[in-house]
């Protein structure tokens, strides 16, 4: 007993409980005393959003031996071409069918700039990291080409409310949470699902702890991964959305430097960067400890680089709990 | 003759197993030691914890009368004690002075001396009887065999008085077995003591003065070789006689499983049929069967496996009924850093199961296998090497196939449970509990199991395979004539 409520705090539980001792320290810190009022919180859940998104691509990937650098830059393109498409509308508020098209667009977009991550990681057999790099300043030009290097600016739509406050707001209040959290729950739902009954959940996590094992049980390695960079393409495209959203202009410089965020939220949540690794709630609770961390230090007035430097703090005393965690398992 | 190693009350725990309970062994000066046990009775952690690569909990070590508490391998080594690990650990980039010298080079003001080291290396590589090898030729160019000498080599380059062989043949030919045991022989004369793990008890009874039995990580009984019989000792270790290890077999069926056909060559395998392959390592026999089985381009042939012609690959082949265990367990044979419930599913995962029925069917399999573990829950990686070896096979059982490519399938498996595989591998032959009969494709270098078990056997002579012989008409002689001449 003793010992399973050990290896429970360990884990994801364990995490958990940092979550809500940082959330706390600062609920004591932060003047005024509304850190932990349920609106301050709902906010820093939807700012925290975007992060948390794309953190489920990314532990796929990570699952899956690779990494993926591409996702800050797959991000921005979502939003320029989204923000391209509603900008045909003129003045006027676009339609209904107009944002459905810029959103299936934006959509589009990511998902093929993921498959051809995957389809150049499996076809030419090149390393993820390498890929990804070239990748991510290919697909960073792109965005700025498609933008000519300037900011694009749609009208309104109501694609602009998901990432609003619900709580409180009079007509909304049924909803309990914004759109754009009911979409990384659900997302973390389906996946999370998926990884544990589907065969190929498990197929990607054999396939990241031991690519030869795999070939040789008959799983389709290369397919496997092509389905996962494509997904981690999906998931860097629906944080997109969220960011156009939340900016509500096509900045073609946006999300710069998201994706080593993004991997820090991972492998904060414990995955492995060798693969076999992680998982869909660990790396929540990951981008959750990021940007409570964030809005604590906006709102203790502390400077930018501070926020930076916890950051990187963090992922290290991540790093060094899952050493002794895994210490303890094997000696 | 005098005490060389003193191990009393020696312990050990990982989390929740007692790998180690009480453990005493006395080793002379100039002895050949061997430890014997069931898979999991702790002899590669006693041995560990000898090196210095684990501490143990309790218990008391004393090298030559004085204390001894290695703080890390580089330690024990400095003592005097080299041990040869189950797999290699020569870095392939390095050549093989540096490898032979690494972490213990000299050095002055931090600049190798390069003269000195040359002649150690060359002395080194002498007495392990590899003098035709440059120092300075690249570690990866090495076979096998030599590589596993090369690591010997380490030991006299640090000046070992206690050598430790864990499993030391279970990759060798028999030829460069009988090399090895006689550079052993040879040491011994020299003072060296050896401790000497080995599932393999011919081997024992060749080389070992004294033999020590643990089991359930005590050490149960030393005696002088002379002392023990075969069957004692399996009754030491088991816990029960071991009466017939080689079970009777029915007759093969009439009908076909697989046709291979090439040039001179040519392979049947009928349903309940078990063939062996015999040969030296390195002829071929591996790329065989995994040329067969889709992993690489396969040679000019006529290929039929159950009315589907040609190359596949082996997603194919599994669908197609046919199953492959690899003879490299860490490598591709297991994902070792997943649970072992995982492992048995990999090749046979329906599109949707949950956890917790993957879990359940698992546990019947590590029962049916006797696999000594807590749960099936466990990563592979914590288990004994010949536990591991069950969960590879654990995983064609799983699968339940109907052609199976075998590759040194007991590589590292005690007797008892050895005994336990080839009953059940005959059974899977002739079909039982409902089961359609199976045929099996057999790689062995331990000749004594394809004379017990097989139908027929044919030889793999530098990749050409030999006409398939019934096994009363081949003897341990007359394979190894064949795969040499
Ligand atoms: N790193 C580890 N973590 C957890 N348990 C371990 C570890 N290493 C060994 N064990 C456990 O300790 C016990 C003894 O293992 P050990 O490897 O010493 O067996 P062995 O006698 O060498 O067996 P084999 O003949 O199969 O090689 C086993 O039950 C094994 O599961
Ligand atoms: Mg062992």
């Amino acid at each position: 007993m003793k010992d399973t409520l050990w290896t429970l705090l360990k884990g994801d539980a364990g995490r958990f409980l940092v979550l809500i001792a940082i959330v706390l320290l600062f609920a004591a810190m932060v003047p005024g005393g509304n850190f932990g009022s349920w609106s301050n919180l709902e906010n820093i859940l939807i700012q925290s959003s975007v992060v948390s998104l794309a953190a489920i691509g990314a532990t796929l990937v990570i699952l899956s031996g690779g990494i993926d650098l591409s996702a800050g830059s797959v991000l921005a393109f979502t939003v320029v071409v989204i923000a391209w498409v509603m900008a045909k509308a003129g003045d006027q508020p676009p339609s209904f069918m107009l944002s459905l098209l810029a959103l299936a667009a934006g959509l589009g977009i990511s998902c093929l700039c993921g498959w051809i991550n995957g389809m150049l990681i499996t076809s030419l057999r090149l390393i993820p990291f390498i890929v990804t790099l070239a990748t991510m300043q290919m697909f960073r030009g792109l965005t700025s080409g498609s933008a000519r290097q300037t900011n694009i600016y749609p009208p309104d739509s109501w694609l602009n409310s998901i990432m609003d406050s619900v709580s409180g707001v009079q007509g909304k209040a049924w909803m309990l949470m914004p759109p754009a959290i009911w979409l990384t729950l659900i997302s973390a739902l389906s996946i999370g699902a998926l990884l544990r009954y589907s065969r190929w959940g498990r197929h990607v996590i054999a396939v990241g702890s031991n690519e030869d094992c795999a070939r040789l049980c008959g799983v389709r390695v290369l397919r496997i991964k092509v389905s996962v960079y494509l997904l981690a393409g999906l998931f860097a495209g629906l944080a997109g959305v969220l960011q156009y959203a939340y900016i509500g202009i096509g900045q073609p410089t946006t999300g710069q430097g998201y994706e080593l965020m993004v991997i820090a939220a991972v492998v904060i949540g414990g995955g492995s960067l060798s693969g076999g690794e992680g998982s869909i709630l660990g790396s929540l609770i990951g981008a959750l400890i990021i940007g409570v961390l964030f809005a604590g230090c906006v709102q203790m007035g502390w400077a930018k680089w501070l926020q930076t430097f916890f950051t990187g703090a963090i992922i290290l005393v991540a790093a060094i709990l899952d050493r002794l965690r895994q210490q303890q398992g094997s000696a | 003759m005098s005490v060389r190693l003193q191990m009393s009350g020696i312990q050990k725990r990982f989390g929740a197993t007692r790998a180690l309970a009480d453990v005493t062994l006395q080793v002379q000066e100039g002895e050949v030691h061997a430890l014997v046990g069931e898979n999991g009775a702790g002899k590669s952690t006693l041995m560990k914890v000898l090196s210095g690569a684990h501490r143990p909990d309790e218990g008391r070590m004393e090298l030559e009368g004085q204390l001894y508490q290695p703080a890390s391998p580089l330690a024990a080594r400095q003592a005097g004690i080299a041990m040869l690990y189950q797999e290699g650990s020569l870095l392939p980039h390095l050549s093989l002075e540096e490898n032979l010298f690494l972490g213990q080079e000299e050095c002055r003001y931090g600049f190798r001396r390069q003269q000195i080291m040359r002649r150690r290396s060359l002395d080194a590589l002498e007495r392990v009887g590899l003098s035709e090898l440059d120092p300075n030729m690249s570690a990866a160019k090495l076979s096998p065999a030599q590589a596993q000498l090369v690591e010997l080599a380490r030991a006299f380059v640090s000046g070992c008085r206690l050598l430790v062989l864990d499993e030391p043949t279970s990759s060798l030919s028999r030829r460069d077995v009988e090399k090895l045991f006689s550079l052993i022989r040879s040491w011994r004369q020299e003072g060296m003591s050896i401790i000497y793990i080995s599932h393999f008890l011919e081997e024992i009874e060749s080389l070992a003065d004294q033999v020590t039995v643990l089991c359930d990580g005590r050490s149960v009984e030393t005696r002088p070789l002379a002392e023990w019989t075969r069957q004692d000792i399996i009754r030491c270790m088991v816990g029960r006689d071991v009466s017939q290890l080689y079970p009777d077999l029915a007759p093969p069926q009439e009908d076909c499983v697989l046709e291979w056909s090439s040039g001179e060559e040519h392979l049947q395998l009928r349903r309940g049929e078990i063939l062996g392959i015999s040969g030296l390592i390195g002829s071929g026999r591996s790329e065989f069967l995994e040329a067969l089985f889709g992993l690489r381009q396969g040679p000019e042939a006529e290929l039929g496996i159950q009315g589907h012609a040609g190359y596949a690959s082996p997603r194919q082949r599994w669908q197609n009924g046919m199953g492959f265990l690899s003879e490299d367990r860490k490598e591709r044979g297991l994902a070792l850093q997943l649970s072992i419930s995982d492992n048995l599913w990999l090749s046979s995962l329906p599109r949707w199961s949950s956890p917790k029925r993957r879990r359940s069917e698992a546990e019947i399999q590590v029962q049916r296998l006797k696999i000594r573990c807590p749960s099936a829950e466990l990563k592979v990686s914590g288990l004994s090497g010949g536990n591991q070896q069950k969960v590879a096979l654990g995983r064609l059982l799983q699968h339940g196939c109907d052609l199976l490519l075998l590759d040194e399938p007991t590589r590292g498996i005690d007797v008892g449970a050895k005994s336990d595989i080839y009953h059940q591998l005959r059974d899977l032959a002739a079909g039982a509990g409902g089961q359609p009969p199976c045929a099996i494709l057999l790689v062995s270098s331990y000749l004594p199991e394809l004379l017990g078990l097989c139908h027929r056997i044919a030889v793999m002579r530098e990749g050409q395979l030999g006409e398939a012989q019934p096994r009363e008409q081949w003897s341990e002689h007359s394979l190894l004539e064949a795969s040499l001449s």
